[in-house]
């Protein structure tokens, strides 16, 4: 565990960069993440994503690529482009939740 | 009387049906256990087939021989589960009550699920999570001359996650004995960042891979497959070609789970962690491949359930809170070729590490190190499973809550 200073905030993030706590998240955050892995500039899409992934972690969901694709938002494909190499990791990290473990 | 249905007798529903005929009184409770086939498959030995280690006859047996005589066999499909009615509705529109339900259905591949796969078939793409897709690849390997030989797992989770190693390090093992390993490449294709799922284990493993000059190709997000040009495509355009092609596709839950509006997107059944509890309905519980859990899906896992299902549905029948008391504990041996194996124990929350097992310092099977001793386990395995697990006979020393005494963390093996 360790700190790190971003969008004027000092948050909690875990050796791989996740958020610790999910409500420390701010839009400017995901903003600065997203730079800080090469994203292409956020789309409505990227966001809409995001919000998906924060309301089902909410919930406590288990996330997957598969859930995401059946999401209605995009698909598996769509993902991989707005979140290339490794989209669920990615975008799990700009939404500010966990890195999904969806495997045992 | 009062009725227990079993719905499954795989490996899970099987030990249930053991257990609570033991348990339940007989004068007030009836158990009934329902399956859809005959015969009983020791899905571990489906593995060992493509080598000819082993044959079909030793991985079958009916499935009435390992089921109590106080408990009564339908032989039927389910075709309809109505929890809102406690009923089932078998194949042919008969209809059966129950008081609590069991559902044991496990987990089965659907290669419908990876698009471009119909056409190769069994003809240059195999699979050996089923009888006859390890049968006809034991076929097919025995014109084997050489060339491109992949491994591939399309999604997660899949039952037995280490199989498709085992069978990579078993596949090397095969070709050196054969003397085509050096015109055979092997590669093994995977969802996952590395060689396994739990950290510590993936790291020896993705050495073993190393070792044995296996390449590995991480994070592969599987969009199809093109039989004709034989290329396994990503969804962002990385492509493997192969000659042949032996793939985990897609795991799920079985249709009538997700007809009966019971399960997720995969049709496993969404299960309380620790009680094995349905989150849908009190008086329905689930146990082994089929539930949703975040556990491993073997049959050491569906072992250490029953004994803790049992329990909570005798809490259950008795009005009494249910025991939180499933921990995930798994354990699971891992061949890895020239006749040895690892054995890894973990559960929700401690990693797989180093050590001895099942007792401290004495062992005699040591934990994520390659033995030879670890593969006698593993064959003694299948004697165990007949004779002791399916019968829910206790194992002796090994606790379905997970002990961690003669366990070391990575960290604390090094020093
Ligand atoms: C290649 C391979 C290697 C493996 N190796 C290991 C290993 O080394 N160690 C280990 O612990 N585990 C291993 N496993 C996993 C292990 O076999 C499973 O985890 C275990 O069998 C799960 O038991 P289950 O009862 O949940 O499911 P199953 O044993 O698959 O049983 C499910 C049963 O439900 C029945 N059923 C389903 N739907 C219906 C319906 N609608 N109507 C009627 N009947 C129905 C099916 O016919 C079946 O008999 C391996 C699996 C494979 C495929």
């Amino acid at each position: 565990m360790s700190t790190k200073n971003i969008a004027g905030k000092t948050i909690e993030v875990n050796e791989e960069g996740y958020l610790l706590n999910m409500a420390d998240w701010t839009k400017e955050i995901a903003l600065e993440l997203a730079k800080e892995i090469n994203l292409p500039p956020l789309t409505d899409k990227h966001w809409q994503v995001i919000d998906y992934l924060r309301k089902n972690q909410a919930e406590g969901v288990a996330l997957s690529l598969r859930k995401v694709g059946n999401s209605g938002i995009v698909d598996v494909k769509e993902l991989y482009a707005l979140f290339p190499g490794g989209p669920l990791k990615k975008s799990a990290l700009v939404a500010g939740i966990p890195k999904p473990a969806s495997c045992v | 009387m009062k009725k227990l249905v079993i719905l499954g007798a795989g490996s899970a529903g099987t030990m249930m049906a053991n257990h609570l005929a033991k348990t339940l009184p007989k004068s007030d409770w009836a158990i009934t256990i329902i399956d859809q086939y005959e015969n009983h498959y020791y899905q571990p030995g489906f593995l060992f087939i493509p080598f000819g280690t082993y044959k079909e006859k030793d991985v079958v047996k009916p499935k009435r021989k390992f089921i109590p005589k106080s408990v009564e066999f339908i032989l039927a499909q389910v075709s309809k589960i109505m929890p809102e009615k406690n009923m089932l509705e078998l194949k042919g529109g008969q209809t059966i009550n129950y008081d609590i339900l069991v559902l044991a259905t496990g987990t089965k591949i659907d290669p419908s699920e990876l698009p471009g796969a119909q056409e190769g078939w069994h003809k240059d793409i195999f699979d050996f999570y089923t009888l006859e897709g390890a049968v006809a690849l034991h076929q097919r390997l025995q014109s084997w001359k050489g060339g491109k030989l992949v491994v591939h797992i399309q999604e997660m989770p899949i039952k037995c996650p280490v199989a498709p190693l085992e069978f990579s390090f078993l596949m090397d093992s095969w070709l050196r004995k054969k003397g085509l390993r050096d015109q055979t490449e092997l590669i093994y294709v995977t969802p996952l960042s590395g060689a396994f799922t739990k950290p510590t284990c993936s790291v020896a493993l993705t050495h073993l891979l190393t070792e044995k000059d296996i390449k590995l190709v991480p994070d592969f997000g599987t969009e199809r497959v093109d039989s004709t040009a034989k290329k396994l495509h990503s969804f962002d355009e990385i492509e493997v070609p192969y000659d042949l092609l032996v793939t985990i596709p897609t795991n799920k839950g079985d249709e009538v789970i997700g007809r009966s509006g019971l399960g997720d997107d995969l049709n496993f059944i969404p299960t309380n962690k620790h009680t094995l509890q349905s989150n849908a309905f009190p008086n329905i519980f689930a146990l082994g491949d089929a539930t949703n859990v975040p556990a491993s899906k073997a049959g050491s896992v569906a072992h250490f359930q029953a004994e803790i299902l049992t329990e909570n549905i005798l809490h259950f029948i008795k009005g009494q809170p249910l025991k939180p008391d499933f921990d995930g504990h798994a354990n699971c041996f891992i061949e890895s070729g020239n006749g040895k194996a690892l054995l890894i124990d973990f559960n929700y929350t401690t990693e797989p590490g180093f050590g001895t097992f099942p007792f401290p310092a004495l062992g005699p099977m040591q934990l994520l190190k390659e033995t030879r001793l670890n593969h006698w386990g593993k064959l003694m395995f299948k004697w165990i499973y007949w004779y002791m697990l399916l019968k829910a006979r206790p194992i002796p020393f090994i606790t379905a809550k997970m002990s961690l005494m003669g366990k070391k963390t990575a960290k604390e093996a090094k020093k």
